[in-house]
């Protein structure tokens, strides 16, 4: 008999002032919409900051991927603040740090360079999405 | 005399990542922010009220705030009152575009034609109540071409 499929919950920050804020909802949208849509969910940080009740229940049900895009880790906090079990918490700073050459810009609209930055964050969570979501985790052998 | 810190009005959007109106609300508010009314207008990261600090909570209270939310829960509306001051005015993305007919809202990520159009309508709304809270002395006679 098998469950429900388990999904892995993505955060991402709504950061409206820096490049790197949208391209962590771009990286959200990479993830939820392209790369593992089966295996994973957007929820709005908006609804965490207000303690939506059915906001607050899909994190707590789920293991999070926080994406934030400045030190503040908003994304991180809501999720913790909210009952939620952090997966991983990824700063966009870092993956640029370690692409330099994908410069984000723009905010309303990402640049290129961004949009590649994005992308770029979410192919590395795609691997964390599987094993988290695998037959096999650690969740279901203790099931 | 003293130099006076200059007047600004406050914009807060919801920025729902999950649904089209959300991304709307963030559209139109970086219009208004960047181009429209830029200098006239602040803003700040909606989950700021609970990350941030004491300063981030005293931002309604100094600027008078609009906040644009995409749908009727008004998280944005909800959360300056709540960790803030109450929002001088509070726009709905759903109800704008109810009002003008727009329907058929799709694309949180790249908004559809009815999605720009409703980019469009909340911006034109925004632009007023900044100019309502700005005062008559800081009303821009005609709006900018676009």
């Amino acid at each position: 008999m098998s469950g429900p499929p388990k999904k892995v919950v993505i955060v991402p920050c709504s950061g409206i002032g820096k490049s790197f804020g949208t391209v962590a909802r771009e990286a959200g949208y990479d993830l939820v919409e392209d790369l593992r849509p089966e295996q994973t969910r957007l929820v709005a940080l908006s609804k965490l900051v207000m303690g939506d009740e059915e906001a607050k229940n899909i994190v707590a049900a789920h293991p999070a991927i926080a994406i934030d895009g400045c030190k503040l880790n908003c994304a991180a906090k809501m999720v913790r603040e909210s009952g939620g079990r952090i997966a991983r918490e990824v700063a966009v700073q870092e993956v640029f740090r370690r692409h330099k050459t994908l410069k984000p810009e723009g905010i309303a609209e990402l640049n290129p360079a961004g949009q590649a930055l994005a992308r770029v964050l979410a192919e590395e969570l795609t691997p964390l999405v599987d094993a988290l979501t695998s037959a096999d985790s650690t969740e279901d052998r203790h099931a | 005399m003293p130099e006076l810190p200059e007047k600004k009005a406050g914009i807060i959007a919801c920025s729902g990542e999950e649904m089209a109106e959300g991304t709307v609300s963030r559209l139109a508010a970086l219009r208004v922010l960047h181009e429209t009314r830029r200098g006239d207008t602040v803003t700040l990261c909606l989950p700021l009220f609970l990350a941030g600090g004491q300063g981030e909570r005293t931002f309604a209270r100094f600027y008078p705030t609009i906040t644009v939310d995409g749908c009727a829960l008004k998280c944005a509306a909800r959360a300056t009152e709540r960790y803030s001051a109450k929002p001088a005015a509070s726009l709905v993305v759903t109800e704008i575009a109810a009002a003008k007919g727009i329907t058929g809202i799709e694309g949180r990520r790249r908004l559809n034609e009815p999605g720009r159009k409703a980019v469009e309508a909340v911006v034109e709304i925004l632009e007023e109540e900044v100019d309502r809270v700005l005062g008559s002395s800081r009303r821009h006679p005609q709006k900018e071409k676009r």
